[in-house]
């Protein structure tokens, strides 16, 4: 039978949502699952529901698989009956998590799911279907942590307040003496309910939660914004807008891998690279400023395009700020690799072997780390990367190293592509007007974030608002890969495995 | 860095800092701008202000108005010691900025302050840009600031983010675990107001009502140099509007 049970569609193209091909549980299981056995992988799996003329409500699970082979999205729903279905996660690990934010969300229970324990700590967005009341969400933090029993044994619990700015979250760690044997994440913490206050958008507001659910990514999640709301709205931005949102992207990119190399290397002592790349870091935010006045690109990027233009004096002040730059990193960076001390810290730290991250479902950099060859600008490239190419970058030992290293190999190609951009930058409009939005219509729309795939999925009612809109920041696949990372090392390398990572907290709590 | 000896770096063209309001212009009646505005910062008319602690710095009034009467300046000095200090009204030039915490306090505090940080509920911008003041071109610890690792270490408290209902009680126990006397910096329209999580049941509307606020740096995020304006502000480390620095501390 074939596996093309579902609807295909291209990134950012909205179609009626009543195309989406309604499985049954027992379809729907078989196809997600196969999916993930051909090397597809989830990259959304969440519910929605509606109301019915009965005065019931009806709750449907919908599954979005990337075929990065065909470059395509493959589009399936279910019904959930009674308010239970079968859960997918003990023959596809990659969506444990998705099914435990379904439960949450929408009180339905993933039956026999090996680890169903809440995900943000909230009240759920719908009553049940037994009647009742929603009541309160459970208490933050408190969950049956996994433990490891014995002499010798003993917990270490980190969080949700560290030692450093950074934001909250609870980590619970299972030792023997140095070496970890299991580390459980318990977040939520930064929870503020934005996937709730979406629906009925949008609104003047909306673009603003796009901006601020991760900060550190606000163009990845506002331009997976854009491209969803002119996918519905059945419109292109203009080819200058399209330029100036992938120069912004990549500067986001370049200015948070620089960044990760400093923390790095200040993770291991090393200070020179450290105290360099803090400031060049800056350099790139700056670049950011140049184009719309925010260090972290707020407001530049608008549905229907921009709204900030690279005239000849910006353009000519970032490739003159980008040589200088670039000049910087390559110094900075390339001491890592040369000093002894830091490879020997950075070397079989934290390994994901790939057919771990295949298995758990890793995106971005950690993902190519571990060999995976995957990138929503090489696999789904819309928008100005559908013209020009970012060469993906892969490495094997899926170690720090090697995330570390992938960083540095792409801040090279974003270096490259930034400048090439600005050298051909179209002239024309910024930004057309939108009207009205595609009536009961769905619509994924993917970007490649600094930190790997982001998925928005927005879902729309008769009027043309959003009935659902779910959010999928990288970090939602990629906190199991720490987790995993951190079996068999010792506690002491925890801030540098973590910061290989570098995970948003708000972009998982939303 | 010159600053706060010399000139603060350079600001970008398109930095968007302390807004300016022509009331003069405004039509009787319109409402463009309060209706652009994610926030409700903004009220038009006659008595035109804008409420900068709800403010994102956005910009959506400035293309909403159709009078061209509102602009934002390179004015980065946005610090103020009172929540009301931050309604900025029509006719305005500046803000009552910050005054310096009182003589006993800065005796104490002027030349060696321990902040523990807290975030609680943001987007995790504001931490960034308070993270930067640490790195080598900013240098706080050039001002005896410093960010420590434990409350019981600290003297006072930088709280980013809206207080989502999950950090009530860890923010609150940092609080408590800080020995007095204290001190406390709201960072953010998180902070602040709530920011854009304003009016969600699952924050607290920023941390206003929760602890008693000492400094309110508005912004969205705030720009590193208005954040270190804002504290050195506080400890009276800033020789009033012409923003030289003191070097003793007096």
């Amino acid at each position: 039978m074939s596996l093309r049970v579902g609807l295909a569609v291209e990134n950012g193209e909205a179609v009626p949502v009543g195309e989406v091909p309604e499985l049954s549980n027992q379809e729907f299981r078989r196809v997600v699952i196969e999916a993930c056995r051909r090397e597809r992988r989830v990259s959304a799996l969440f519910a929605d529901s509606r109301e019915t003329e009965g005065g019931g409500d009806l709750v449907e699970l919908y599954a979005v698989l990337a075929e990065e082979d065909t470059g395509s999205l493959l589009l399936a729903r279910t019904r959930i009956e009674s308010d239970v279905f079968e859960s997918l996660t003990p023959d596809c690990p990659q969506v444990h998590l998705f099914e435990r934010e379904i439960a949450e969300q929408y009180g339905c229970v993933p039956r026999g799911h090996p680890w169903l324990k809440p995900v943000r700590f909230h009240a759920p967005y719908r009553r049940p279907a037994s009647g009742g009341e929603t009541g309160p969400g459970p208490v933050v933090g408190v969950m049956d942590y996994y433990r490891v029993e014995g002499d010798e044994v003993h917990e270490v619990a980190v969080g949700p307040v560290h030692a450093g700015i950074i934001e909250p979250g609870h980590f619970r760690f299972q030792c023997h003496g140095e070496t970890v044997f299991h580390l459980e994440i318990s977040l939520g913490y930064q929870h503020r309910g934005i996937e709730r206050h979406l629906v009925g958008g949008p609104t003047p507001r909306t673009v603003h939660y796009m901006e601020t659910l991760a900060g550190d990514t606000t163009l990845g999640h506002a331009t997976a914004y854009c491209h969803a709301v002119e996918g519905l709205a059945r419109i292109h931005a203009p080819a200058k807008a399209q330029f100036i949102r992938g120069i912004a992207l990549e500067l986001e990119r370049l200015a948070n891998h620089v960044g990760d190399l400093g923390a790095l290397a200040g993770d291991v002592g090393y200070l020179p690279t450290a105290s360099f790349c803090g400031r060049i870091r800056g350099d790139y935010l700056n670049m950011s400023a140049l184009l719309c006045g925010n260090r972290f690109g707020r407001d530049l990027t608008r549905v229907g395009g921009v709204r900030f233009d690279i005239d000849d004096a910006v353009r000519e002040s970032l490739l003159t700020r980008l040589d200088a730059a670039e000049r910087d990193t390559a110094s900075a960076v390339n001491l890592l690799w040369d000093a002894s001390s830091v490879m020997s810290r950075f070397e079989d730290a934290g390994s994901i072997p790939e057919n771990v991250a295949r298995e758990i479902g890793l995106v971005g950099p950690a993902a190519r780390a571990s060999g995976l060859g995957r990138d929503v600008r090489t696999d789904f490239p819309k928008g100005v990367y559908r013209y020009s190419h970012v060469p993906m970058c892969t490495w094997s030992t899926g170690d720090v190293f090697a995330r570390a290293y992938v960083r540095w190999l792409e801040i090279q190609n974003s270096i490259r592509f930034i400048r090439e951009e600005l050298q051909e930058l179209p002239e024309g409009a910024l930004q057309l007007n939108v009207s009205s939005l595609m009536p009961e219509s769905i619509v994924v729309s993917l970007v490649e974030g600094w930190r790997g795939e982001i998925c928005h999925v927005a879902i729309t009612d008769e009027a043309g608002k959003f009935r659902r809109y779910k959010v999928v920041d990288p970090s939602f696949h990629n906190w199991s890969g720490l987790a995993l990372a951190l079996r068999g090392q010792e506690i002491s390398d925890f801030p540098l495995c973590n910061k290989s990572f570098n995970l948003s907290y708000a972009g998982f709590d939303l | 860095m010159p600053f706060p000896d010399g000139p603060p770096p350079e600001l970008p063209a398109r930095f968007r800092g302390r807004p300016e309001i022509d009331a003069g212009l405004c039509r009787s009646g319109c409402t463009a701008c309060a209706e652009a505005c994610p926030t409700q910062a903004i009220t038009g008319g006659e008595s035109a202000q804008i409420d900068l602690g709800r403010c994102l710095f956005c910009s959506n009034c400035v293309e909403a108005c159709p009078e061209g009467a509102i602009s934002f300046t390179h004015d980065y000095r946005l610090a103020v010691r009172r929540r009301e200090d931050l309604v900025f009204r029509a006719g305005q030039d500046t803000l009552p900025l910050a005054a310096a915490l009182g003589a006993e306090l800065r005796r104490l505090l002027g030349r060696s302050l321990k902040l523990r940080q807290v975030s609680a509920g943001g987007c995790n911008g504001c931490e960034l840009d308070t993270n930067v003041l640490n790195t080598v071109g900013w240098d706080l610890g050039r001002f005896g600031v410093q960010f420590v690792a434990s409350p019981r270490h600290a003297d006072g408290l930088l709280i980013t983010g809206a207080v989502s209902q999950n950090m009530k009680l860890a923010l609150q126990k940092a609080y408590d675990a800080i020995p007095a006397p204290k001190i406390v910096i709201a960072v953010g329209a998180c902070a602040i107001g709530g920011g854009p999580f304003i009016g969600h049941a699952e924050v607290n509307d920023g941390a206003t009502d929760l602890l008693p606020i000492d400094l309110l740096i508005p912004g969205c995020p705030p720009h590193p140099l208005t954040i270190l304006d804002g504290i050195l502000r506080l400890l009276g480390r800033l020789d009033g509007e012409k923003g030289s620095a003191t070097r003793d501390g007096t």
